[in-house]
């Protein structure tokens, strides 16, 4: 979608609203609900998806006016601002961009960073067009190594060549174009650790492989790069995490999408991705268990709400995790298998695991 | 190794023992020194605390003394700055007065008094006795503590000065005379000098005076402070407290210690009659259980039972069934009484008052109140004022040790519109009052500051705020969400332009035009907006905001 799509297509929604108040009419403005209770897992693509539950806004409603007021003059903001001069900004100028006192009062437009956020949100839904699109970016999170030229803005960039640092990933990837891609397989680790200690011993060059990590969640950004490697060249998407319940999760956020960005899950998910470790198994493979780190009350808690979510609950092989993980009262870090030498996991754990296919679904 | 004599203390002739010199100064300890030693315990820690200490157990007196002969109370109590840092402190009453030859013994002997030995609900219960203030005065400035009493309009009333011997614990008396008291019906007035501190705000005789007014509504008190006017606390009612009965000792209440010296001290010839008579709810067939269970004769004489038997007595009560005491020792506030008390104190837009049911504890009967002032003149961004009284009396001290201000912090308040930081005071225009009405209040230590945390106290307290928050919350949904409401719909005005402006550069539309149609728009709907608000108002509340007597229903035989 072009810069000029995404103008007309908040410029469109503007004019609706215009049109509703010529005729006389409470302007008000439709979309789809983004809670859980409108959130359907689709078997068939295997994603998360928004259901057809919709929800309006207008803006005479005491309730409503000043939610309104927001999506309206963020969008306004948005082409005027950024589409129009063909800048990028972050979602915090963003918030700064419309932050003011509304004349006569003493309310502010949006008081924190979540609502102008919301309203972005907000108008990806009822636009189609995503957040990227609208020039709006996220902060850069994320370092990504391997045998791959791209060409960014302009510049060559090859990624084997970027020293202990490797390439930061930026919050969008949309422009950025792939010029030579030599790997077997995509490798994702939550822990930038972990990626770390990987780098150091040149994992990527010794097998082929493209690293990528993240500190804690997975962002935008990093799911958009992942699918489109693994859209456009087919590489084989591996994750590796904590062996605990958020692990599990990180999992589960890049292959079904999440519940915040449902409506944004075709750009974002990888069906096909498989989970390498820290398995349950793993702890008696490798003999973890006096790495343990006790569970409480609220991991217990997040154990039985992540194995109910419907896209876990007929899988028989993460049903078997979760139980191991009440089992053994404990969850495990990745980083425990330096316990067997520092460089273990990348001589050993995961080529061994890469090699036998030892991976979950 | 021990050492059993002093070589410096050979006086030549013979040796003599650590045990006998120290048996010298064992005798030469005084009730004096005694006092001294222990002041923070009996709450004379320091200056300021020494001289609310003394208002406090005089005024406490009085009350007891007028709620006792049943008259509504005038109290006056003036603080005067003698010299620096000692002042002279008179409480004056309208009470019953005291016969003249008791004056002696109440005033100038240590735990004398007759509320030590009885299980009633009172004031006085809770310090060591106003004859406590008068050694205090006496060690510290030197000075008698003058008395004088009336106890009918017909005889002469008694003036006394008096000091309190303190190496035999026995009243000296100064001066003991006939006075005229001009017109004076009956009461009686002390005035004690003491070395004190005085100073107004948090801890001050200035707040125990209020709070003792916002807890005994029926009494009016003059109080004319150091360098100041006097003020009046004025009566807000009529209705005297409801008298308390004093009650025997229930079986579940009385430890092993007690038991054993109520079996020396009673008059019952026999074991049987002992349980009956002595305790409540304790009959003839009830007697005769507790006399199979522990396996003893009920003939048995009970100045004869031995501490083992005891024992079995003591270890067969718990398990036998006996109905829980009568709760009519008890003396709450009331709910009327407590509203009526913080009106006229609190400046507030709405009141809120619970009285739980009385509940058993271990067989002691207790009752817990809780009231609520909220809005109006109280401060909107401090912590709640948490106001907390054991029988009436207000507790100034310790109130994080206190389970009254811990089931505080434990509700959540958010429930009832207030906000609240977790693991502390709510944050809002609120008072929150909390009452514990018992014949014996179980405090966490000596100084009777904090009530301990049992967990039926916090359940008590609990429940009743819950009762009282449930009022609140309504009263803040109708009245203060309306107001909100209403002045959102003031805003449409104001975001008119902006959403304009907005729509204006969104899509290339002249700005007035939209603003226009807005404004008609808005015109049309106002109608609308208004019944939401109104719907939102309409279900009223009587104008206090509470319905009086409104008691809670099914909780009362509990």
């Amino acid at each position: 979608m072009s810069k000029e799509d995404s103008k007309n297509a908040l410029k469109d929604l503007g004019a609706k609203i215009v049109h509703q108040v010529k005729k006389g009419k409470n302007p008000e403005m439709v979309f789809p609900l983004r809670n859980l209770s409108n959130i359907v897992y689709d078997k068939k693509s295997k994603t998360l998806k928004l259901g057809n539950k919709t929800g309006t806004r207008s803006f005479f409603n005491v309730a409503h006016s000043k939610k309104f007021l927001q999506t309206v003059e963020v969008a306004s903001v948005i082409k005027d601002k950024l589409l129009d001069s063909g800048k990028h900004s972050s979602l915090r100028d963003v918030f700064y961009m419309v932050k003011k006192t509304i004349p006569g009062t003493k309310v502010n437009l949006v008081d924190d960073q979540t609502e102008s956020d919301k309203a972005i949100e907000d108008l990806e839904v009822m636009t189609g067009i995503s957040r990227e699109e609208m020039h709006v970016n996220a902060n850069k999170n994320g370092s990504v190594a391997g045998k791959v030229i791209i060409e960014d803005r302009g510049d060559t960039i090859d990624w084997s060549k970027l020293g202990s640092g490797g390439w930061s990933i930026p919050s969008n990837v949309e422009e950025i174009t792939f010029k030579k891609v030599d790997a077997k397989y995509v490798l994702y680790m939550e822990k930038a650790a972990v990626w770390e200690r990987l780098n150091e011993d040149k994992y990527w060059q010794k097998n082929d492989a493209i690293i990528l990590a993240s500190q804690g969640q997975t962002t935008r950004g990093i799911r958009r790069l992942l699918q489109r490697l693994y859209e456009e060249y087919n590489l084989p998407i591996y994750v590796c995490c904590d062996g605990d319940i958020y692990g599990a999760y990180i999992y589960s956020v890049i292959k079904y999408g999440s519940i915040a960005l449902s409506h944004a899950s075709e750009r974002l998910t990888i069906p096909s991705v498989r989970y390498i470790g820290i398995t349950m198994d793993d702890i008696e493979k490798y003999d973890l268990k006096k790495h343990f780190i006790t569970l409480d009350e609220k991991d217990y808690a997040r154990i039985k709400q992540v194995s109910e979510y419907e896209w876990f609950k007929d899988n028989k092989d993460w049903q078997r995790q979760f139980k191991m993980m009440k089992e053994f009262k404990a969850k495990v870090e990745i980083q425990a298998l330096s316990a067997r030498g520092i460089s273990f996991i990348s001589e050993e754990y995961l080529p061994k695991k890469i090699k036998n296919k030892e991976f979950l679904d | 190794m021990a050492q059993t004599t002093l070589p410096g203390a050979t006086t030549g002739k013979k040796e003599r023992h650590i045990a006998e010199i120290l048996a010298e100064k064992q005798q030469s300890i005084s009730i004096s020194e005694f006092f001294t030693k222990n002041r923070h315990l009996l709450g004379f820690d320091n200056p300021r605390k020494a001289l609310l200490t003394t208002v406090k157990e005089m005024v406490d007196n009085s009350l007891d003394a007028c709620q006792e002969m049943k008259v509504l109370p005038e109290i006056k109590v003036i603080l005067e700055e003698t010299s620096p840092d000692k002042y002279k402190v008179t409480v004056e009453d309208n009470g019953p007065g005291i016969v003249r030859k008791q004056i002696p013994n109440i005033f100038a002997k240590l735990l004398y008094g007759s509320k030590f030995h009885r299980l009633k609900m009172s004031r006085g219960q809770q310090g060591i006795g106003v004859s406590a203030s008068v050694l205090y005065g006496q060690l510290t400035t030197g000075k008698p503590v003058r008395i004088i009493s009336k106890i009918g309009p017909t005889v002469k009333s008694h003036y006394f000065e008096l000091h309190l011997n303190t190496k035999t614990n026995e009243p000296e008396i100064m001066k003991d005379e006939e006075r005229e008291w001009e017109n004076k019906d009956h009461g009686t007035k002390v005035q004690i000098e003491l070395e004190g501190k005085y100073q107004q705000g948090k801890l001050s005789v200035d707040e125990f005076l209020q709070l003792t007014s916002i807890s005994n509504p029926e009494a009016t008190i003059i109080y004319k402070g150091p360098n100041a006017e006097a003020v009046e606390f004025t009566r807000a009612s009529k209705d005297l407290p409801r008298e308390a009965k004093e009650i025997q000792p229930h079986p579940y209440g009385v430890e092993l210690g007690t038991l054993m010296r109520m079996l020396l001290d009673t008059k019952s010839p026999s074991l049987q009659s002992f349980l009956q008579n002595d305790f409540c709810r304790v009959s003839a067939s009830v007697a005769k259980e507790i006399c199979d269970k522990s396996g003893l004769e009920e003939r048995m004489k009970p100045s004869s039972i031995s501490r083992d038997e005891v024992e079995k007595i003591f270890n067969a009560i718990k398990q036998i069934k006996i109905m829980a005491p009568p709760t009519d020792c008890l003396s709450p506030i009331g709910e009327e009484q407590m509203l009526k008390g913080l009106k006229k104190e609190i400046n507030a837009e709405f009141y809120a008052a619970v009285t739980r049911a009385p509940v058993v504890y271990r067989g002691f009967p207790f009752q817990l109140e809780v009231a609520i002032a909220y809005g109006g003149d109280l401060p909107k961004d401090e912590f709640a004022r948490v106001i907390r009284y054991a029988n009436r009396v207000p507790l100034q001290h310790q109130p994080g040790a206190c389970a009254l201000t811990r089931s505080i912090i434990q509700t959540a308040w958010k429930n009832y519109g207030i906000s609240q930081s977790k693991g502390t005071l709510p944050t809002g225009p609120i008072v929150i009052m909390v009452h514990m009405a018992s014949v014996w209040v179980p405090f966490t230590s000596e100084s009777k500051e904090a009530v301990a945390s049992y967990p039926e106290i916090i359940k008590e307290v609990r429940l009743a705020i819950q009762d009282a928050g449930r009022k609140l919350a309504s009263y803040i949904r109708k009245n203060v969400r309306a107001k909100e409401q209403q002045e959102r719909i003031g805003l449409f005005e104001k975001y008119i332009p902006e959403l304009a402006a907005s729509l204006a550069t969104l899509t290339g539309e002249k700005k007035s035009e939209i603003e226009e149609e807005l404004l008609k728009i808005l015109k049309k709907e106002l109608k609308g907006l208004l019944v939401e608000v109104k719907e939102a108002e309409k279900e009223e509340i009587t104008p206090d905001g509470v319905a009086y007597g409104e008691k809670q229903k099914g909780l009362d035989n509990e």
